[in-house]
């Protein structure tokens, strides 16, 4: 079995050729589904509660604060320590609530989130589901979520729930639009919607460097709308607790709760992920023109760790984002987008498609 | 991966939640409480439920959402092919985004866009 760090691509191959001298067709299909699937649900939860514990160090950090320290080295148990409380927590219906409805709110948010991370490229033959309308089935897939949340406000019956579902619904629809013109610029300028090819075209540069200034801004819209996408301060209006509560999961509790807060943190991580392949070149390491024994050495890091390194970065500046800028106005959130996101963007997408036509990319 | 194996996620999903949520049903003490089951309301006692009629202020946005949420749909495709069909297509689409434009300009105008 070959073994590579840098291309994972010889090495599935080898699994599969192994699988299918010892079983059926059919079941190599079944235990290959069976693998993958053990892999995401790990990686799911572990990353979660990583981005949860990562959050309050930032947090911390940025109040002058220990954070959690107690529970293992640096406290990095403490999110575990958290989960086991939360599963042993009742499990409550408020009366008067629609019970069906109220249960199935978790489901669609967690399947929502789960699907699109599914698509990503984590590194060189290390994608689940390469589909050749990648992008596109990622922002289709991730709207759903809002489905979810709307789901959880309006079946708790209660005034707080309702009112962050509804703005949250107002936001969702609002900074989709955003999402996806930005990430069009790239895919003019990659000519393709498949996340592989879009990685790949980046090779010798990426995006964000390539596309001049067209692109540069594409990236600061997609940041800005990303973050207003997943409902994170400071645009947490739907879960805003100063006025609501805890807005649309006010009344959740126990472990149904718990999935909420894991479909937020994910639905970040998804968000710096995208950001990473799309603009700042996905698993490719970073190339300077000729330097040769400077692009060598990048060339050394491999690319798993290139992908998560970029993604923890911009993690940390849609954290930053949270606990520096005080929260917008329901209002101001909406004319930020309707009167500046959206008609920059649709004048930079025409721009973008000059460049791409001139060829006056790299 | 083909693509049936998209319901691979689903399914993870389904059971990601089930079975924490069948595990904490069974793990978790219980109590009856009437208080407990009433919605949260900051202390004061709950009037009526929530489920009245309310004012969804951000209708329009979401008639103007529609528009352009249909037009990223055909913009993709569009995306996708610009390098190969070149010329024309640049020309189609800034007439496309000009009507557009004067379609955002009209809702604008007419303060659509403005939070009530």
């Amino acid at each position: 079995m070959k073994f590579s760090i840098y291309d994972f691509s010889s090495f599935t191959q080898s699994i599969h050729e192994l699988l299918t001298g010892v079983m059926s067709p059919t079941w190599v299909f079944i235990t290959e589904l069976a693998i993958v699937g053990l892999i995401f649900l790990l990686f799911y939860a572990v990353l979660g509660l990583f981005l949860v514990y990562l959050e309050r160090r930032v947090c911390a950090f940025i109040q002058n604060r220990l954070g959690p320290n107690r529970v293992g080295p640096q406290g990095i148990f403490q999110t575990i320590a958290d989960l086991i409380k939360l599963l042993f927590k009742e499990l409550f219906v408020v009366k008067n609530a629609d019970k069906f409805l109220f249960n199935l709110a978790p489901f669609v948010v967690i399947i929502a989130s789960l699907m699109a991370i599914g698509a990503l490229p984590y590194a060189k033959g290390l994608q689940a589901l390469d589909f050749n309308i990648g992008l596109f089935y990622i922002i289709a897939v991730t709207s759903l979520g809002v489905v979810g949340i709307l789901l959880a406000g309006w079946s708790s019956n209660s005034k707080y729930s309702l009112l962050g579902a509804m703005r949250s619904g107002a936001q969702i629809i609002s900074y989709e639009l955003s999402v996806g013109l930005s990430l069009l610029a790239i895919i003019i300028f990659a000519g393709s919607m498949q996340l592989s090819v879009i990685v790949e075209s980046q090779a010798n540069g990426w995006w964000i460097f390539k596309g001049h200034i067209p692109a540069f801004i594409a990236f600061v819209i997609f940041l800005i709308a990303a973050t207003a996408e997943t409902n994170r301060g400071p645009f947490d209006l739907a879960e805003a607790e100063s006025e609501l509560t805890a807005g649309f999961h006010t009344e959740y509790t126990g472990i149904r709760f718990a999935f909420f807060f894991l479909a937020e943190y994910m639905n970040m991580f998804l968000a710096a992920a995208l950001a990473t392949t799309v603009f700042l070149g996905g698993w490719m390491p970073l190339h300077f023109g000729n330097f040769e024994t400077f692009n060598r050495i990048m060339d050394f890091v491999p690319p798993i760790v290139w992908f998560f390194g970029k993604t923890f970065v911009v993690i940390y500046i849609i954290m930053l984002f949270k606990w520096t800028f005080p929260r917008l106005r329901i209002d101001q959130l909406l004319t930020l987008e309707w009167k500046y996101l959206l008609p920059i963007n649709l004048v930079n997408i025409v721009l973008i498609a000059f460049l791409v036509l001139m060829g006056w990319h790299f | 991966m083909s693509s049936e194996s998209l319901i691979l996620f689903f399914i993870l999903g389904l059971v990601l939640v089930g079975g924490a949520v069948v595990f904490s049903t069974f793990a978790a003490p219980k109590s009856w409480n009437a208080a407990k089951f009433q919605p949260y309301e900051c202390g004061i006692p709950v009037k009526d439920g929530a489920w009245t009629q309310f004012n969804v202020g951000y209708y329009l946005f979401a008639i103007v959402y529609l528009v352009f949420d249909v037009e990223i749909v055909f913009i993709y495709p569009w995306g996708a092919v610009m390098k190969e069909v070149g010329m024309s297509a640049f020309i189609e689409i800034v007439i496309f985004f000009v009507i557009l434009g004067l379609g955002l300009a009209y809702a604008w105008k007419k303060k659509a866009l403005k939070w009530v």
